[in-house]
């Protein structure tokens, strides 16, 4: 998008306290654009299931969330609360201070993408945009001349007079996008609006996506159970399952330090341990797990003689020579390699530890790596750093 | 949803075509029926049109007569009048029935669904009659008005144009309850809620998104009920008045006076009414697509 | 969106819809010679009325089996029919099709003087020979458009895949197809059947005197009084036509053509 159309978009700010006078050029100052959401002690129930369990976030003004989870772990049940399409059992939802519980969605002045776009069939591109601006009011000329902005920010200048059907599904969730952020809401709500796609285009759009949050600086909350999807897009990430929130974090603190097993083995893949604490020293935690003593980084308390699972993530673990101690890399298991994948850019492999686990190593191909074959015995190694307890 | 199993109608014209050699398979299974229909259908009631231009022999005559007869017009008139309200009726009434059943799940769209379906449980005399005994001086209406002191003398309700009224809407509301309903049933859920999420209030919801998309099995039903309405014969015979005669009632009456050439040139312009109006709508636009969604 | 002022309009309707025909069968139960409602006791004065007069129950009988013969007729030509339609060139097949669906959109009197003019030149009229024949024409566009949609959800390349297994094409026909459409031909034997029992215009002109059908008694009837007999035979008619409609909702279901509602 380039600047000069968001500027202007912009700088129409009809008095409008939220936009105020902020000065704006590339890369320009966005503060205070975006609405604060906060859940608090937020619940659902259908009938005697409950689909959220006491779901409590604060989302900060300009902020990029993502409710992340698997199918039925009540994502979409939340956002739909924030919407305003389903009624909270219990807990309560305020945006910029004001509880929004008792209001109905079209009083919310919230914008929302749907997964399957939801584009009116029955009319133009340009009246489906514009569609937002009548319900306010707007007159017909400065409708035409927002719609036109829109469209340019969402690259598709010049399709006002097609209808949904006409438009590929990348088009038409650009169109969903457009429609939602015409008449500038300080909130906009995503529901797996990527899904339908294909993967190329689901990348292209993610990016946009992106691109479009820094821009707009308007708080997004992003719906997906595509975990690479939430690591790419979003500043803060918040895994749901089964009604509750199982860890809120930025994305490399839930890659790096996830809390339990579900987020895990949910986000990327994970190698997981079992062991019994011995000692604490450093920061560190001694694991004895049977075949040998391991570092971890004592991520949370853990009194000596507990059982703990320990988890690294596969690509943190290579192969070493047996004879070999480099520095800082202190833990070490002997395996036989099971599965060779070579794909590309890495090599996965499947190995089988000392006591029969299955764990899982990635290494990045080149030159110097020798591709070991299923049957062969090797030895690993990994840093206690880039071990966690969960 | 299959409401109806008329769709397949245009699924029949729809199917591709073969090769030569299945044809004579082809006729030898239509063949029989095709004949039949021919003999014992097709050309009795051709032959009986004929006679509006054939008295023996060709004449234009009758058709004349008819363009001049007053009896003639105000039945006509009275019939498409009828039509018309009737029409209107079903559809004021039957909007809201499809709108609320539409969006019923479960045992209330069950229940809704029969009672909707029930009046094709009775035939055309059975519900007629039940207007009579509604309707009649000493109808139940009339009794329990009496009985609860609201008026002395019976109400004349029945042997009137209201009553054809009341009791051909009452036939014919499911035909325009269903194929609205269909329609409905298909638009996407999202699209309510996405207007709503663009500021739309409920009523905005409806008249925007809802009642366009909803246009389809309006055009299916209005013209189902039209067509069905022009042809109607037992209800207004029985719970109409002499004054309020419809064409097929004075087709019958012509015959039962052995008019033949003008009972056929009623016929005819009945029969040319009817197939008219079904050409004129299938040429709008839209309307074949229209036919086709509410059917399904 | 459930605002009340919808719902008790809806409420309202449906109450219109179904309340005439409740009363009737309600009315049928009484024992009092008026009409009255509520009535002032119940029994069945009225179906033992039915019972006992033999001008109704001959007029049942008769349109009993004017309906079977009815369905026999319409069954075997409307299935033979729908078999074929598809396999016509596209004109021809348009034109049968006209054809054989017309019945549907021709106004009912119509059909009903056309008959009866041609009918009462050869002495059909007043027998039940007549009536068969008329109501075949009438009954056959369900059966066709009932089998039609059937073999529209039949995948022709199964009868293909028998015959390379080794069936004759009666064979292949006999195992595979008619087993597939076979509830789309009971479905449309069923609608024949009702087209044919509760059929009144053609009723009235070919009737004569000496094929009273249950429809037309009924109408004599109701010329001349409004007996409450009519209520009791209108019941078991409704109770009748709710049977078989059911039967063949039940068969759609299995068929898989309707969904569970």
């Amino acid at each position: 998008m380039d600047a000069s159309t968001s500027v202007r978009y912009f700088q129409e700010s009809n008095g409008d306290a939220s936009f105020g006078a902020c000065s704006y050029g590339e890369g320009g100052n966005t503060a205070g654009r975006g609405a604060k959401v906060s859940l608090v002690g937020l619940e659902k129930r259908f009938d005697a299931v409950g689909a959220v369990c006491g779901i409590s976030l604060e989302i900060g003004s300009g902020e990029f969330l993502t409710l992340l989870g698997p199918s039925g772990s009540g994502k979409t049940t939340t956002l739909m609360m924030i919407a305003g399409f389903e009624t909270p059992t219990a807990g309560d939802i305020a945006i910029d201070g004001r509880s929004v519980v008792g209001t109905p969605p079209h009083k919310r002045n919230i914008g929302m993408v749907f997964q399957n776009y939801a584009l009116f069939p029955h009319l133009t591109v340009a009246e489906n945009i514009a569609f937002p601006l009548k319900q306010r009011g707007m007159d017909r000329a400065t409708r035409a001349r927002r719609v036109a902005d829109s469209l340019a920010m969402v690259q598709l200048p010049g399709y006002e007079a097609r209808y949904p059907r006409q438009l590929s599904g990348g088009q038409q969730q650009r169109v969903a996008l457009a429609r939602a952020i015409v008449f500038r809401p300080r909130l906009l709500l995503m529901d797996e609006p990527l899904g339908a796609l294909d993967k190329q285009l689901r990348e292209n759009l993610q990016l946009e996506m992106r691109r479009l949050h820094a821009e707009l600086g308007i708080t997004f909350v992003y719906v997906t159970h595509d975990q690479e999807e939430a690591l790419i897009m979003s500043d803060r990430i918040a895994v749901v399952n089964e009604g509750r929130i199982a860890q809120l974090g930025p994305p490399e603190e839930l890659y790096d330090r996830p809390r339990n097993r579900f987020v895990a083995s949910f986000i990327g893949e994970s190698n997981f341990l079992s062991g019994v604490v011995r000692g604490i020293e450093d920061g560190f935690l001694i694991v004895d797990c049977g075949w040998a003593m391991l570092r971890a980084a004592a991520t949370r308390p853990a009194p000596i003689g507990s059982a703990v699972t320990l988890t690294t993530r596969p690509e943190r673990m290579r192969f070493v020579d047996p004879g070999a101690m480099p520095i800082g890399i202190e833990n070490r298991m002997r395996v036989t390699v099971r599965e060779t994948v070579f794909a590309g850019e890495r090599c996965r492999y499947l190995l089988r530890g000392e006591n029969g686990e299955t764990l899982i190593l990635k290494e990045q191909s080149g030159a110097a790596t020798r591709r070991r074959a299923p049957g062969e015995m090797a030895e690993i190694a990994w840093a206690a750093a880039d071990t966690v307890v969960v | 949803m299959s409401y109806t199993g008329q769709g397949t109608a245009t699924a029949l014209i729809g199917a591709p075509a073969t090769r030569p050699s299945r044809h004579a398979g082809a006729i030898l299974l239509v063949g029989p029926l095709v004949l039949y229909m021919a003999v014992f259908y097709a050309a009795p009631v051709l032959a009986m049109l004929a006679r509006s231009v054939l008295d023996p022999h060709l004449t234009l005559q009758n058709l004349v007569r008819l363009a001049g007869d007053e009896v003639f017009f105000h039945v006509f008139g009275n019939t498409l009048l009828t039509a018309v309200i009737v029409t209107l009726g079903t559809l004021l009434l039957g909007y809201p029935v499809a709108l609320a059943l539409s969006r019923m799940r479960g045992m209330a769209a069950t229940v809704t669904l029969v009672v909707v379906l029930l009046p094709f449980w009775t035939s055309v005399l059975v519900r007629s009659y039940a207007w009579m005994v509604l309707l009649g001086r000493h109808g139940l209406i009339n009794e329990a008005l009496r009985g609860a002191a609201l008026i002395d003398a019976p109400l004349r309700m029945l042997n009137t144009a209201f009553a054809v009224y009341v009791a051909m809407i009452h036939i014919l509301l499911p035909y325009m309850i269903l194929p609205i309903a269909s329609v409905l049933r298909q638009v996407d859920p999202a699209l309510p809620r996405a207007a709503a999420s663009l500021g739309a209030s409920p009523w905005g919801v409806f008249e925007q998104v809802v009642l366009p998309l909803s246009m389809p099995g309006v055009i299916a039903g209005t013209l189902l009920v039209f067509v069905l309405s022009l042809g109607f014969y037992i209800t207004p015979a029985l719970v109409g008045g002499p004054r309020d005669m419809m064409l097929s009632q004075l087709i019958a009456q012509q015959v039962d006076l052995l008019n033949w050439p003008y009972a056929a040139c009623l016929s005819a312009t009945l029969l040319a009414a009817t197939l008219l109006l079904l050409l004129l709508c299938q040429s709008l636009p839209g309307v074949r697509g229209a036919l086709r969604q509410s059917m399904r | 969106m459930n605002r009340p002022a919808l719902l008790s309009a809806v409420v309202l309707v449906l109450l219109f819809l179904a309340l005439p025909i409740l009363l009737i069968i309600a009315v049928s139960f009484s024992s009092a010679t008026y009409l009255t409602f509520p009535p002032p006791a119940l029994g069945l004065r009225w179906y033992r009325a039915y019972f006992d007069s033999s001008g109704w129950l001959d007029a049942t009988w008769l349109s009993l089996a004017v309906g079977t013969a009815v369905v026999v007729l319409a069954t075997t030509l409307g299935t033979l029919a729908a078999l074929g339609l598809g396999r016509l060139p596209r004109a021809a097949r348009t034109a049968a099709a006209a054809l054989i669906l017309s019945p549907m959109i021709v106004p009912g009197i119509v059909v009903a003087i056309g008959v009866y003019y041609a009918y009462a030149r050869y002495r059909l009229i007043g027998t039940p020979l007549g009536l068969v024949l008329a109501h075949t024409c009438l009954a056959v566009p369900f059966v066709v458009t009932s089998v039609a949609a059937s073999l529209s959800n039949f995948d022709r390349r199964l009868e293909q895949a028998a015959r390379s297994l080794g069936a004759t094409p009666w064979g292949a026909f006999r195992q595979v197809t008619l087993p597939l459409i076979r509830s789309g031909v009971l479905v449309g034997a069923l609608f024949a059947f009702i087209t044919s029992f509760d059929e009144l215009i053609v009723a009235l002109f070919l009737s004569g005197s000496g094929a009273i059908t249950l429809p037309r008694r009924m109408w004599d009837d109701l010329r001349f009084a409004i007996d409450p007999t009519i209520a009791a035979v209108s019941t078991l008619t409704i109770a009748l036509t709710a049977l078989l409609l059911g039967g063949a909702h039940v068969l759609r279901i299995r068929a898989g053509r309707t969904p569970r509602v």
